[in-house]
């Protein structure tokens, strides 16, 4: 026996602490959550009117998609956030850098986006209906608004992170400016950029479906608030169900070019 | 080519931290800078190589540097400064792209900067799979590629444990060995010095003076011998005698006092 010699095995203590991936789990969710969903709705629970069956939810999209309905919203959605957010996103690099290298840009810069950054930028939608017009140029501007500046702090700091060491080497190696802006500078923000992307991506959701519901003929946001307004719930949570789809894919394609550029890491 | 420091002060705002520096670096020779820590030798260091405006004073360089080299004041960091995204070949290839080479010459010259360092298999690796000596030596070839006429080493081995250090310091001493180099090492490592230098300079603490340049006379290549070992250790002892008082008064100072 130990205790006779006096020897007792020292207690483990580490351990735990430590979430790891178990790949069945995220799938194992989603069947939970949706079964629990469809029993709630098949024993009556959960009233029709109030909310669709997942399975009623399936059939409105498989209506929407044979009329070419589907199409249609799905597309004009697809078509203003990509528009909106390029723009806002090439714009918000173009000031955010300079903001990062130039000090006359960065003193008149940020007073000038802590000051606009703040507004919501859909209440800048009727005045730019007043400006724009009732076409698309008011949705794309919006989610242009709502991206550029998120864009703009997101690309300054990440200006701001890259190692002062890694630029005074290249200047210790006489690089040119333009080369260490394009050699040093913007490979080493784009941790940060990235990091911003997933930020505006999200606001560039949100902005299409408000923008949507404010004043669009087609769109998701529009066909939602359609829904709505005649109590159709199985079309309003299909809506819902292709933003979710929308936020996934674009999230996913993130992180593909996350892993591409950021290798290195 | 021979390097000049004429009456070199330098301040950060009210703290003085160089006074009235003069120095000489001899063209073929390697220079040691050594003092307490916060004596200004990397700031000496920076004003040499021209990464640095210093308050008062100039540094002057005489001669022509040689006709291949492409970077004539060359740094090799402390904290190495590699570039993650881009692979040790890579890394030596920054130091190059922007200046007209032709594609063979370019390819050569990183060729011979790998194989002298020992990284040639290494060519494709990313800095985050290197140990922190490989690291340095990707910092040493990158140096070497562009054919310094002089060379600046910001206390080279210092962010590496004992062992590859003296690796290193081995493999350093092998490069000088092949090629005369004009370099000035900067380090607070007192047994570094004694062995790299041809001269050592020792800098007072805050604001630092030139104290002392004390010139070592044994070959490089001797000092590893048993026959010089009592010199060096006496050398050793007259530079840590030196500074000795210094580095306890600076280790004992507030950062912002």
């Amino acid at each position: 026996m130990a205790e006779e010699t006096g020897q007792t095995p020292v207690p483990f203590r580490g351990g735990g602490f430590q979430p790891g991936a178990r790949r069945w789990a995220p799938w194992a969710a989603f069947a939970a959550i949706i079964a629990g969903w469809q029993l709630a709705s098949s024993t009556g629970l959960l009233p029709p009117l109030i909310m669709p069956s997942p399975y009623e939810v399936v059939l409105a999209l498989g209506h929407l998609a044979a009329s070419g309905d589907l199409t249609e919203h799905v597309g004009a959605s697809l078509s203003r956030i990509a528009w909106g957010w390029s723009i806002g996103t090439l714009a918000g690099l173009g000031v955010g850098f300079a903001m990062g290298i130039w000090s006359l840009a960065r003193s008149a810069g940020i007073p000038v986006v802590a000051a606009l950054f703040p507004i919501p930028k859909i209440a800048l939608l009727p005045l730019l209906i007043l400006w724009l017009g009732i076409d698309e140029a008011p949705k794309i501007a919006t989610i242009a608004l709502g991206v550029f500046f998120p864009t703009v702090i997101g690309t300054y700091s990440a200006v701001d992170n890259v190692p002062r060491s890694l630029i005074r080497m290249a200047q210790s190696f006489n690089l040119p400016n333009p080369a260490i802006v394009w050699k040093v500078i913007l490979p080493g923000a784009m941790p940060g950029i990235l990091a911003a992307f997933r930020i505006t991506s999200s606001i560039a959701l949100i902005l299409l479906v408000a923008a949507e519901m404010i004043g669009a003929e087609f769109g998701i946001g529009s066909f939602i608030l359609a829904a709505g307004n005649l109590m159709q719930t199985d079309q309003l949570v299909a809506g819902v169900v292709l933003l979710s789809i929308l936020g996934l894919t674009i999230s996913f394609v993130l992180g593909r070019v996350e892993a591409w550029l950021l290798n290195w890491r | 080519m021979d390097l000049f420091v004429q009456g070199v002060s330098h301040h950060y705002g009210d703290l003085q931290a160089l006074d009235a520096i003069d120095l000489q670096v001899k063209g073929g020779q390697i220079l040691a800078l050594i003092g307490p820590s916060g004596c200004g030798k990397s700031t000496l260091l920076g004003i040499m190589g021209g990464m640095l405006q210093p308050t008062e004073g100039d540094v002057v360089a005489a001669g022509v540097p040689p006709a291949d080299s492409l970077n004539p004041f060359t740094y090799i960091f402390q904290d190495f400064a590699l570039l993650p995204w881009r692979s040790v070949a890579g890394n030596v290839a920054l130091a190059l792209e922007h200046h007209r080479l032709d594609r063979a010459e370019r390819t050569a010259r990183i060729e011979a900067a790998l194989v002298l360092t020992g990284l040639r298999d290494f060519a494709a690796a990313l800095p985050r799979q290197l140990s922190g000596g490989m690291r340095q030596r990707v910092g040493i070839a990158r140096a070497v590629a562009v054919r310094p006429a002089i060379l600046f080493l910001d206390e080279p081995l210092s962010a590496l444990d004992a062992q590859t250090r003296e690796l290193l310091l081995e493999d350093l001493l092998a490069i000088w060995q092949r090629e005369a180099t004009t370099a000035v090492y900067v380090t607070h490592n007192l047994d570094e010095a004694v062995r790299v230098a041809d001269r050592i300079a020792v800098l007072s603490r805050r604001p630092g003076r030139i104290k002392q340049v004390m010139p070592v006379e044994i070959p490089r290549s001797e000092r590893g011998d048993a026959r010089h070992a009592a010199d060096l250790a006496a050398l050793h002892a007259q530079l840590w005698d030196l500074i000795r008082g210094e580095a306890a008064v600076a280790d004992r100072e507030l950062a912002d006092g």
